[in-house]
């Protein structure tokens, strides 16, 4: 377009401004896309959470366990296909900072109920024969390094403490985007074998699959009214309620992020929307001269709104990059801290459309300026 | 011919008749322009005198299409200019008037060859086409080894003659010079002059440009005086008459 050199030249009229101008925009969109993915991992606990599943836990709270015998009955209530059980482990592993979150499970019913979580038949296989055998998820596996045959000690901080061993026979992967790779399951037997006697019989939680997401509401009334009027009574939710109400202990993060994340974006309007008026104000004089020479009022307009507009968006592009590197990154070193971060085409899409939006707020209003300037008058006035 | 009479020439190139611009300030009213008429024909070579706040800008404001009057009628080789809608305006000022004011006339970011093209860019000339008129025009003003070079690298005289270039490069149908000389030492000055003379008298193009002072008027054809609003022709105040002593 033969108007681009003039459109070129005016963005690159103050070089330091410029690159300050974008490194605004770069920052801006590397947060929100930073909060974008956190809050994306923590309500998606909802959305990966399978609609045919169902939790169980004690009534009063997940601390409390629930006795193993209620697997039979809970089994036995129609529209459940399977049944599994688990216990938190809570152990550390070499040191503190190294924290996954590691399961006792019941290797019978394990597949079954999370059959999107795989295992090779031949590593399941070794793992099923070896009664201190292990599986972990690929992304902590990764993270430590860990190869198949590997032995890998763990100190109990519960159960009475002590140290733990265990051989990795195969390592597990999720097979949809944001699926928990971090997770390390080991053997029931060898848990019952080892804790001390109170310990014995008990499960965390129970986990049900059912034939149709239809008969949750159905099922999960069931469940609790069997257990109604007992030492241990029940609570069961759907997996997705459950993850929620998991993540609100962590308080309201997605206010938290929304409330930082527009305070984000004012600011880049009020920075961007400053600068594109002092840099149109600057030449004040030029803009009349091209008006007088026979460029019209709009054409000053698209100048001024195409100059904010290139900014926003290679600034956005630079941040978006740096996001795109970044978080991975971030993602391995906070692995099993936080859900998995997963970068999504939608939030990238979104993030430059709000880095257009900006753009185009802050010339918006200097460019009507530009546009409504009457020559005579800015002759007049420099 | 030039002529500030109401019955002047009617096939006259610029027409000017009965203009009044009166601009409001605080409620009051001033009335700079009262009832002016001008004749201008092709080739003609006009300076404007007066003093300050006589009105002289606000005349060449109006014959370039740059503000309208507030009473009066303006037409510039049979276009009535003082009703045009302002896209009209801004169209017909790119084909007719070329501009050369007293400052911040370059945009500083742009070559001379780069501001000499931008009325171009308003045309339905090719890249190549541009390149040539830019290149000719700059030849006019003697600046041809001068076009990659920014305003910050030029003197004021050298960016007033590119201003110049870039007023003439459309081939517009007349110019308008507000003080062209104002921020120009004696000898600059003179140069600008010589260049506007030689564009009058080898390219046969019309100029109207107002100075405040005596020697660069005197290069013009005819000089009119802004007085109470309108023009009166200047008693040509060569040495000799003055010596002749006609009284
Ligand atoms: N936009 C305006 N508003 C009010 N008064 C104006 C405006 N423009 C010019 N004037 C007044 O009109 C008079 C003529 O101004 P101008 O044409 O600039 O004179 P000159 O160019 O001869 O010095 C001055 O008194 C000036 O103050
Ligand atoms: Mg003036």
């Amino acid at each position: 377009m033969k108007f681009s050199r003039l459109i070129w030249a005016n963005l690159t009229r103050k070089k330091v401004r410029l690159l300050l101008t974008l490194g605004s925009f770069a920052v801006a969109l590397f947060l929100f896309a930073f909060l974008a993915v956190v809050r994306d991992a923590f309500s998606r606990g909802g959305g990966i959470a399978s609609a045919n599943r169902l939790v169980t836990i004690n009534r009063v709270s997940i601390i409390q366990s629930l006795p193993l015998s209620y697997r039979d009955k809970i089994q036995n209530i129609p529209g459940v296909q399977s049944v599994t059980h688990d216990n938190w482990f809570g152990a550390v592993y070499q040191d503190e900072k190294n924290f996954f979150p590691q399961f006792v499970i019941d290797p019978e019913n394990q597949r079954k109920v999370y059959s999107e979580l795989v295992v090779p038949d031949d590593q399941w296989g070794n793992f099923l024969k070896d009664r201190q055998g292990a599986i972990a998820g690929d992304s902590t596996a990764k993270r430590f390094g860990w190869k198949i045959g590997d032995r890998i000690p763990l100190k109990a901080t519960a159960y009475g403490g002590g140290a733990w061993e265990f051989n990795l026979d195969g390592i597990y992967h999720g097979t949809r985007p944001g699926d928990d790779e971090t997770q390390f399951w080991f053997q029931w037997d060898y848990f019952e074998e080892r804790v001390p006697q109170s310990f014995k019989g008990q499960a965390g939680w129970y986990t049900v699959r059912l034939n149709s997401p239809d008969d949750a509401l159905r099922v999960a009334k069931t469940i609790d009214a069997d257990f109604a009027n007992s030492p241990y009574e029940t609570k069961t939710d759907t997996e997705s309620a459950f993850a929620e109400n998991w993540v609100k202990q962590f308080g309201n993060i997605e206010l938290l992020i929304l409330s930082i994340g527009s305070v984000v974006f004012f600011t880049l309007l009020l920075v961007t929307g400053n600068t594109m008026a002092i840099s149109v104000r600057e030449r004040t004089g030029e803009l009349a001269i091209l008006k007088a020479i026979g460029f019209r009022d709009g054409s000053v307009l698209f100048f001024v709104l195409a100059e904010a507009l290139a900014i926003a968006l290679v600034g956005g592009f630079v941040g978006l990059g740096l996001a795109l590197l970044a978080i991975p990154i971030l993602g391995q070193s906070m692995s099993g801290m936080l859900p998995p971060l997963v970068i999504s085409k939608t939030m990238l899409a979104t993030a430059l459309g709000f880095a257009l939006l900006v753009g185009m707020c802050s010339g918006l209003l200097p460019g009507i300026g530009a546009m409504r300037l009457r020559v005579v008058d800015a002759l007049r006035r420099i | 011919m030039v002529s500030v009479n109401a019955d002047g020439n009617s096939k006259a190139l610029i027409q000017v008749r009965g203009l009044n611009k009166t601009y409001r300030r605080g409620g009051e009213p001033i009335q700079v322009l009262q009832g002016l008429n001008l004749d201008v024909d092709k080739g003609d070579f006009v300076a404007f005198m007066g003093p300050s706040g006589s009105g002289k800008t606000t005349l060449l404001n109006l014959l370039g299409g740059l503000d309208v009057p507030t009473a009066g009628a303006i037409s510039v080789a049979g276009d009535e200019i003082t009703h045009m809608s302002s896209g009209r305006l801004t169209e017909w000022r790119a084909r007719h008037v070329g501009f050369v004011f007293q400052m911040y006339n370059l945009v500083p970011v742009l070559t001379a060859s780069q501001n000499v093209e931008l009325p171009l860019l308003l045309t339905r000339l090719s890249r190549s086409e541009r390149k040539a008129h830019v290149e000719a025009a700059l030849a006019i003003v003697g600046l041809q080894g001068r076009a990659d070079h920014f305003p910050r690298q030029l003197s004021g005289g050298q960016e007033q003659r590119v201003a110049i270039a870039r007023a003439v490069v459309s081939d517009p149908t007349f110019l308008l010079c507000d003080e062209p000389t104002g921020d120009l030492d004696r000898k600059s000055a003179d140069e600008i002059m010589a260049l506007i003379e030689e564009l009058v008298r080898q390219h046969k193009k019309t100029v109207l440009m107002v100075t405040h002072d005596p020697v660069v008027a005197a290069r013009a054809h005819t000089v009119l005086h802004l007085e109470k609003g309108v023009l009166v022709e200047a008693a040509k105040s060569s040495p000799g008459a003055a010596a002749g002593g006609a009284a």
